[in-house]
């Protein structure tokens, strides 16, 4: 099963590597991980996307994670309402003959075409796993050829926004 | 150097003094109160080693850096201070690895100090370069590189901080060479800052009640202990409490002696050369309570057979080890001195357990360690026992790791705290006398014993060097069978007596080795040479190293052999 960790970490050298080797040596499996600047000057958030075969190892991550002096705050936001999204680069054949019908293809995905040579396309998408999954396989029939997903980047939603939100939806990660 | 010497203004009115780092890293460790260092120069720790030419700080020169790192593991172990190490850059911070997953495995507190190539030269491959912050990322509780002087006084802070707090551990700081060099000025750290960082010391009272409660109903309770309680300094309240919930105690290696061993709650060490009565309780029980332990696999054995039928209560001070190897029905996450503090505040009330009681007193009574004793032959087990004896059980005692470690823990009862000096987790072959060298710098007044096997004091023999010239009284006694005796085990229960590089054909003569590092050597090969040879070695002033040859093909028992459960030991009896 996945699950979807918020970490908040001190933006220091090495904290990455600390992170990549606590996994590596207790054996735990990183789906996606992301990384970047957050709103606090000094901290950067990281997204974890795990795969667990249990509720028991998830906490055991969590608590490993937390050992870190450079952790400053693990959430699992997996069951929370949250925004999650990832981007997709995805060079695409695409002869003149098929170009249009490509755009047509991919207008739904709000995807966009970001650059153009004379045998393929580059398109890019911004969306959920379960978007961009889909978008390529729509595209695979053109030929692929090459593909750079950037792995999820999420945190939750403004509170307001998820409490006035329909049950059913709550839990759900934002589709577009 | 690029900083302007002249003081300004404001550092004219300020207290702050201007130095380097080297001299920064020596004043910072006479504030946090360091009485020893355990290093060994080089090239990148040369000006470190030119501030500590002018004193201040006891230098103790061992030499191997494996060996300043298990002395310094020693010192930690029977004092509960910090050891402070400084090594060089590349091979001289290699050759600590070892001793460093070691106090991590065991959670001892260490403060390590490694040189570093030049900060401009760092990812060059320069002469004794060595990513000593990435190899150790696994192994440290935290580790820091320093790539400015102004750091220096807090990294030291936090570095001390980290390694003495919450679960302790070894704590790594790399110095660049330019770095210990450089001035500045030293500010003085009063507070830590580590928002990461903020160990759960008080535990739930909820979760205490629910303890008491559990304790209440059950019918087969055991309380295991581990050295957790030695580092909350806590036996005193250990023993108390189980005095009032009627519990009886298992201790795990590393715990051994915070229980004394001749209370009638008292069952012995549990685990893979454990106590029959250990075992039993631990398997049978219907209620496991852990204070500071963490189900390593050798106390365990199998999980799948573990503590079945047991509602189990952890209370850990690492909230990871709660639950990392057994399911944990009532977490208690906190020091294990304030956990029964509250607990005895709570007032235990102990449930219905006098059958229970009687069942473990008398499998204690029926199931003894046991061996086959000879007049002829030396057996290892009444070797120990006789030290036990001439010491009067009350020796700091060293082992290095092995059949002799075990034996040492089976038939050298231990009373008080702190005085077992063991490599439990990560079972360091070369660590005993390095150790007790590193006890007997911390203790000096103590009786150290050093019980040590051939191959383990092979691997560091060279720090015999170190008795002389300190002068330490340390009773070295090689528990002698001319093998690597718990491999020989193995192979004689697991691969067909197929003893593969396990018996060493070629041992110096270990007395003339001591004679070489100008102490007295003996030498004995039977009962009557060896009670002899023990108690002219325990009168010495000085340090000693008695050669003691043993029956080679002697076996610890009883055993948890490999993937069973604690109900499967073999060799309960003759």
């Amino acid at each position: 099963m996945n699950r979807i960790l918020s970490v908040v970490v001190n933006n220091r050298s090495g904290v990455l590597n600390r992170i990549t080797g606590l996994f590596l040596r207790r054996g735990f499996n990183i789906q996606s991980l992301t990384v970047g600047t957050s709103e606090t000057e000094g901290q950067s958030r990281m997204t974890i996307v795990l795969d667990v075969d249990d509720e028991r190892t998830a906490e055991q991550v969590i608590k490993q994670l937390h050992k870190q002096i450079d952790v400053l705050k693990v959430s699992d936001i997996t069951d929370q309402p949250i925004v999650a999204r990832e981007l997709v680069l995805i060079r695409v054949n695409s002869p003149l003959q098929t170009r249009s019908e490509l755009t047509a293809l991919i207008e739904p995905f709000r995807a966009s075409i970001i650059d153009v040579s004379r045998d393929t396309v580059t398109i890019q998408a911004v969306g959920s796993p379960e978007k961009v999954d889909a978008l390529i396989f729509l595209l695979h029939p053109y030929g692929i050829k090459e593909l750079a997903r950037t792995g999820l980047t999420a945190f939750v939603r403004g509170t307001d926004v998820a409490a006035e939100a329909p049950r059913p939806y709550r839990n759900r990660v934002l589709s577009i | 150097m690029g900083v302007d010497l002249k003081p300004s203004a404001k550092t004219c009115t300020s207290v702050k003094p201007l130095m380097n780092g080297s001299r920064m890293l020596v004043e910072a460790l006479k504030r946090e109160g360091v009485e020893v260092i355990f290093g060994y120069p080089g090239g990148a720790v040369l000006t470190i080693y030119d501030a500590l030419y002018d004193g201040g700080i006891p230098h103790i020169l061992a030499r191997h850096e494996q060996g300043c790192i298990h002395a310094a593991e020693g010192y930690a172990r029977v004092t509960g201070k910090p050891g402070v190490v400084i090594a060089t850059s590349g091979p001289g911070a290699t050759n600590l690895v070892t001793g460093i997953a070691d106090a991590m495995l065991d959670s001892l507190p260490l403060v390590v100090f490694t040189g570093q190539v030049a900060t401009q030269v760092i990812g060059s491959d320069a002469f004794q370069e060595a990513s000593i912050i990435g190899i150790t990322m696994p192994i440290t509780k935290h580790n820091y590189q320093v790539r400015d002087v102004s750091e220096l006084p807090r990294i030291i802070r936090e570095a001390f901080h980290i390694a003495t707090t919450g679960r302790p551990g070894p704590v790594l700081v790399d110095i660049p060479k330019d770095v210990s060099n450089a001035m500045g000025w030293f500010e003085d750290q009063e507070e830590v800052h580590l928002p990461g960082y903020q160990p759960t010391v008080i535990p739930h009272r909820m979760q205490i009640r629910k303890v008491l409660d559990a304790i209440r109903t059950a019918k087969k309770p055991v309380l295991l202990a581990g050295a957790g309680v030695l580092h909350a300094r806590a036996q005193d309240l250990l023993r108390e409490f189980a005095e009032r919930a009627q519990l009886p105690v298992v201790n795990t290696l590393l715990g051994l002696g915070g229980f004394p061993a001749s209370h009638p709650l008292f069952l012995g060490m549990g685990g893979m050369h454990g106590s029959y009565a250990a075992n039993k309780a631990l398997y049978e029980a219907d209620l496991l309570i852990n204070i500071g332990a963490r189900f390593d696999d050798r106390l365990t054995g199998s999980l799948e057979h573990f503590a079945k039928s047991a509602t189990v209560a952890h209370i850990d001070i690492d909230p990871a080890e709660i639950g990392k190897n057994v399911p944990t029905d009532i977490p208690v996450v906190g020091d294990a001195g304030e956990a029964l503090k509250m607990l005895l505040e709570e007032r235990p009330e102990p449930g219905d357990v006098a059958e229970w009681l009687a069942e473990l007193g008398e499998a204690k009574r029926q199931r003894p360690f046991w061996y086959h004793d000879s007049d002829r032959e030396l057996k290892p087990q009444r070797l120990i026992q006789m030290i036990h004896e001439f010491t009067g059980g009350g020796a700091i005692v060293v082992t290095d790791v092995g059949q002799h470690q075990m034996w040492a823990a089976q038939f050298y009862p231990l009373e008080e705290p702190h005085r077992w000096v063991t490599s439990g987790g990560l079972g360091t072959m070369g660590f005993g006398l390095p150790a007790a060298i590193g006890a007997q710098l911390g203790r000096p007044d103590a009786l150290v014993v050093a019980v040590l096997g051939d191959g383990g004091f092979q691997m560091t023999m060279q720090e015999l060097a170190l008795l002389k010239e300190y002068n330490l009284p340390v009773k070295v006694i090689i528990v002698n069978n001319q093998a690597l005796g718990m491999v020989r085990q193995w192979q004689e229960l697991f691969y067909q007596g197929r003893y593969a590089h396990s018996i060493i054909p070629n041992l110096p003569d270990l007395v003339k080795l001591a004679e070489a590092y100008q102490i007295p050597g003996y030498r004995a090969k039977t009962p009557s040479e060896a009670s002899e040879v023990l108690r002219r070695a325990l009168a010495e002033p000085g340090p000693v190293l008695v050669d003691c040859w043993v029956t080679p093909g002697e076996n610890v028992y009883p055993m948890v052999p490999p993937g069973k459960g604690l109900h499967e030991m073999v060799g309960v009896t003759p």
